[in-house]
């Protein structure tokens, strides 16, 4: 078949890329090879637009055991135990099938994480979708719920928890990013390398179909209208299959006959041979009549390209074969012999005695085009919008705690089985999700962070914001930030403004990791998501982990007694540009993002977290998305304390209340303690105010307005179990 | 007190009912494997929570017809304890060692919450250490567990005091409120709520030893 500009063009390579792949073939590309091509320097595969702006990153740090270009990060948590986590997007396909796309989202990222050697202990996730009007989106919100938990709950692995944000900004194209954690011994650790020739390369776990074909390069295109012909290229999922692959993969690790291993992913087939022999150095040659097929008479290019889920690829040491395959079919899974590891630097691939694919490996990684894209810098937005200064406190407090944004989020966590593996010692709903290290008195905290709105005022300071964020809530909880994923949405690369959006982005990221110690052990970009040219808003969500030493000196954020102390921690200068309080109460989307002082949150976090692993504190919260009285409020709700506080500083009460000034801690103690507390914080000049007190079941501001827990819970946990009642099945989707 | 957890494919609360289990009776469970036709001698079998065979078809039809489950009959033929918990509830309803069934939850979703249960009989071998009345929390995580039965069959396992939990607020349509059930000879107790996730002041509570230390009591 000759390759024609058009064939070109619907494997989503340029003409530019195609005369390259001539030039590194020496000839020109059989459709095989130009498949493979196609999948491997997607966007998705290749990094090619982000790649020299990710090596900017901070990667390193004592505890970090395997930074970035792995299949997850892996660090060091002491005692001999490796934590190894990731997070991943799956928007496109769960926007076109949202049950599916969130389903096989879960199952990819656990792969990632248990082809490293570590069994998965908790899932989180980021949700973004349209606003809640759009025709869509519940059907969208339900689907993606019940895929995440449909998936997670039959691994039996607990999903803890994550975000659920609405904007218009995706109403054409959500966002399902999944993060998964797990636990693995230190000197039992996995990697990718395929090092050495004549190695037997075994295909493990499900059967290959005609599905997902294409999906990176689908993931690495921008929606239209068309995008729902498109729902043949998403994946179904099978966690029965996946449960078994767990099981068995883990039970062959426990030997020692695994040289390298790799899930099929993105690209299946094609991109974790490729990958595996690059990383090896060595060569790959793949017997694709082998290869265990669902369906009769695939060819070679649907067999290479195929993203049928549950499957790994292993290199085994020679002669270990028989022993793997009594383990695989013990848990009844498919296993094949389908090639060896070879010294000629080459990927080839042989269907019914022809070579379909011969080329050579560094072409599908090293040699694979790498963009500078242009940007164009754009000031961010500056200024505060006006807003009615009158507007009493109490009443926007009831309204915001309303809102899609900042209600409850429990009829979407109801959903995720968040106890099983009896590890969970705080479920979602709070600050970080913990998670103990079975049989240890370690625990793992951990969140996903990042405000949109702030990224696209500022994509630089919402960067930082979202690093800032994350390792805020690790340290409200009492534990110790470690390392973050990041997962970075946003829209077309080839646009500079939005081009722009990712650079500031990621160096705002790589400031704030650098300044907390928080380093980037692994990640995943997700461009492209643009439907009919509207761009989401930036969302480079950060997944991070923290370690809590001893799990009974920690803090979560309910009140515990009447009558402790409310102290606020950090400065309080009104900042509401951005704040969801304009938004929601005044309808403006504008001002400036606010600045983030990353010493400041260093010196405020630190010291927070010493109090809470002494264990002077137990109770503490950050400040985040609607200020202040949001976070009180939050702190009463959890467990019907209420609290009595007073305006500590500034004139103006809105700015006070719903300021989202950065680098903010409430904590609440005893008043013998609180005193020492308040007076430590002065000596150490970290900027300390005594709100008021806990008690009762009302919130009481100024003595003047007052409002009931029963009220603000109603609007707190009401508004999504009403807002997801209205759902309706739609007549075609 | 002596005990064996069942393992098929894709259970999924073997190790936290093991881990209960090793924690309050101080012995190792024996994990037994679904093609097994023998269980070792013990005093308790319990078929854990999960997804057996994936439960692709209605929940724990085929681990109904699994080899074990032979072997676990034979054992509660005999007189010994079985604890059937979540799915092993449901395996234990489609193997017919206790009556009726487990639909899919009324709300439609999968319900993952701590529930209030009251512990309405403590003349069993499972819940001589409650006191009737007690109110107990154990978290619920299933997508079909909305307890069904016909008229009759409900009467009769109220009549014979064989309606051992009730939820006092009840998360998936069950009939009338009905949580766990035990079998007329009292050896066989199925319930939907975790006592295995309720051992440990660390995640959630310790109202689930309860359970287990009636177990100990009874059967050693």
């Amino acid at each position: 078949m000759t390759i024609t500009p058009e064939l070109i063009r619907e494997h989503g390579l340029s003409d530019e890329e195609y005369a390259r792949i001539k030039a590194l073939l020496g000839r020109d590309a059989n459709l095989v090879e130009l498949g493979v091509f196609s999948v491997m320097w997607s966007e998705h595969c290749s990094y090619k637009s982000t790649r020299t702006h990710l090596k900017t990153l901070p990667t390193k740090g004592p505890h970090v055991i395997q930074g970035p270009g792995e299949n997850a990060g892996v660090i060091d948590i002491g005692d001999g135990d490796a934590c190894i986590f990731k997070m991943e997007s799956h928007n496109h396909p769960s926007f076109i099938e949202p049950y599916q796309g969130a389903a096989t989202g879960v199952g990819g990222i656990m792969r990632d994480v248990f082809t490293m050697g570590a069994r998965p202990i908790a899932m989180m996730n980021a949700l973004r979708f349209g606003e809640p009007d759009h025709p869509k989106t519940r059907h969208l919100v339900s689907g993606v719920i019940s895929g995440i938990g449909g998936y997670g709950n039959c691994m039996g692995v607990p999903t803890v928890g994550g975000e659920v944000n609405f904007h218009r900004s995706y109403n054409g194209n959500i966002l399902v990013n999944a993060m998964c954690v797990g636990l693995a011994k230190k000197d039992r650790i996995f990697l990718s390398a395929a090092k050495g020739a004549g190695n037997p390369v075994v295909y493990v776990g499900s059967k290959t179909g005609r599905d997902g074909i294409h999906g990176a390069t689908m993931a690495s295109a921008e929606f239209n209208e068309d995008s729902e012909e498109k729902r043949p290229t998403v994946q179904v999922g099978d966690p029965f299959t996946e449960k078994l692959l767990l099981e068995a993969c883990l039970e062959l690790m426990a030997t020692d006959a695994i040289i390298a291993i790799q899930d099929m992913g993105a690209a299946g087939l094609t991109s974790s041979s490729a990958e595996m022999a690059d990383k090896g150095g060595s060569g790959i040659e793949l017997d694709l009549d082998k290869v265990p097929q669902r369906e009769e008479n695939m060819t070679a290019y649907e067999m290479l390209l195929s993203e049928s889920q549950e499957r790994m690829l292993a290199v085994l040491k020679p002669g270990r074969e028989a022993e793997a395959e009594k383990i695989f079919r013990k848990w009844e899974l498919d296993f094949a012999v389908i090639g060896k590891t070879t010294d000629t630097h080459r990927f080839i691939a042989r269907h019914k005695g022809q070579v379909v694919a011969d080329i050579p490996v560094t072409a599908l990684s090293n040699e694979a085009p790498v963009y500078e894209r242009p940007f164009v810098r754009r000031a961010p937005a500056q200024g505060e919008p006006a807003y009615d200064k009158k507007r009493p406190v109490t009443q926007s407090l009831v309204q915001l705690l309303a809102t899609p944004d900042m209600a409850s989020r429990r009829w979407v966590w109801e959903q995720y089985d968040h106890s099983v593996m009896n590890d969970t010692v705080e479920p979602p709903g709070s600050d970080a999700a913990v998670v103990r290290v079975h049989g240890t008195k370690k625990a793992l905290a951990m969140t996903t962070d990042v405000t949109p709105r702030y990224c696209r005022a500022d994509p630089f300071e919402g960067g930082k914001q979202a690093v800032a964020e994350a390792w805020r809530n690790l340290t409200a909880s009492g534990a110790t930030p470690l390392a973050v994923t990041d997962n970075l949405n946003y829209g077309n690369p080839q646009k500079p403004e939005i081009m722009w959006q990712i650079v500031a982005g990621i160096e705002g990221i790589g400031e704030a990791c650098r300044a907390l110690d928080f380093p980037v052990i692994g990640g995943n970009c997700s461009l492209y998501n643009e439907t009919n040219g509207e761009g989401i808003l930036p969302t480079p969500a950060i997944g991070g982990v923290g370690l809590i030493k001893d799990v009974s000196r920690r803090a979560t954020m309910g009140f515990k007694r009447e009558g402790d102390v409310i102290i606020l921690i950090g400065e309080t200068k009104g900042h509401l540009g951005q704040s969801i309080y304009l938004r929601e109460i005044e309808g403006k989307e504008d001002g400036a993002a606010p600045p983030v002082d990353l010493a400041a949150e260093r010196r405020h976090g630190d010291f927070v977290r010493g109090l809470i692993e002494k264990g002077r504190v137990d109770t503490a919260h950050d400040l985040s998305d609607g200020g202040l009285l949001v976070a009180i409020a939050e702190m009463a709700m959890k467990d019907g304390i209420g609290a009595s506080i007073g305006q500590a500083s500034l004139a103006d009460a809105i700015a006070f209340f719903f300021g989202e000034d950065q680098a903010r801690y409430l904590i609440a103690a005893p008043f013998a303690e609180a005193e020492k507390i308040v007076a430590e914080a002065r000596a150490a000049t970290i900027p300390v105010a005594e709100l008021g007190k806990t008690g009762g079941d009302v919130l009481v501001i100024d003595d003047k307005e007052r409002v009931s827990l029963k009220q603000l819970r109603d609007g707190y946990e009401g508004w999504f179990p009403r807002f997801m009642a209205q759902e309706e099945i739609p007549l075609s989707n | 007190m002596k005990s064996a957890v069942i393992v098929f494919p894709a259970s999924n609360c073997d190790r936290d009912a093991a881990t209960a289990l090793k924690d309050i009776t101080g012995k190792t469970p024996a994990m037994v494997w679904h093609q097994d036709s023998e269980l070792p001698e013990v005093d308790l079998v319990v078929l854990p929570g999960g997804f057996a065979y994936g439960d692709y078809l209605r929940c724990g039809a085929m681990a109904a017809q699994s080899q074990v489950m032979k072997a676990i009959k034979a054992h509660a033929e005999k007189g010994g304890a079985v604890l059937g918990i979540c799915n092993g509830f449901q395996v234990l309803t489609e193997a017919g060692l206790l009556p009726g069934a487990l639909m899919r939850n009324a709300g439609l979703k999968f319900v993952c919450k701590p529930v209030t249960l009251s512990v309405e009989e403590t003349q069993s071998a499972f819940t001589r250490k409650y006191e009737k009345g007690q109110s107990v929390s154990f978290p619920v995580a299933h997508g079909e567990g909305n307890y069904y039965a016909d008229g009759d069959t409900l009467d009769r396992l109220e009549g014979e005091g064989r309606v051992m939990f009730r939820y006092q607020d009840n998360p998936n349509g069950s009939a009338r409120d009905i949580a766990g059930i035990l079998n007329p000879k009292r050896n066989v107790l199925g319930l939907m709520p975790h006592p295995e996730r309720v051992v440990d002041p660390t995640t959630g509570g310790t109202d689930g030893r309860a359970l287990f230390q009636s177990l100990i009591e009874a059967l050693s």
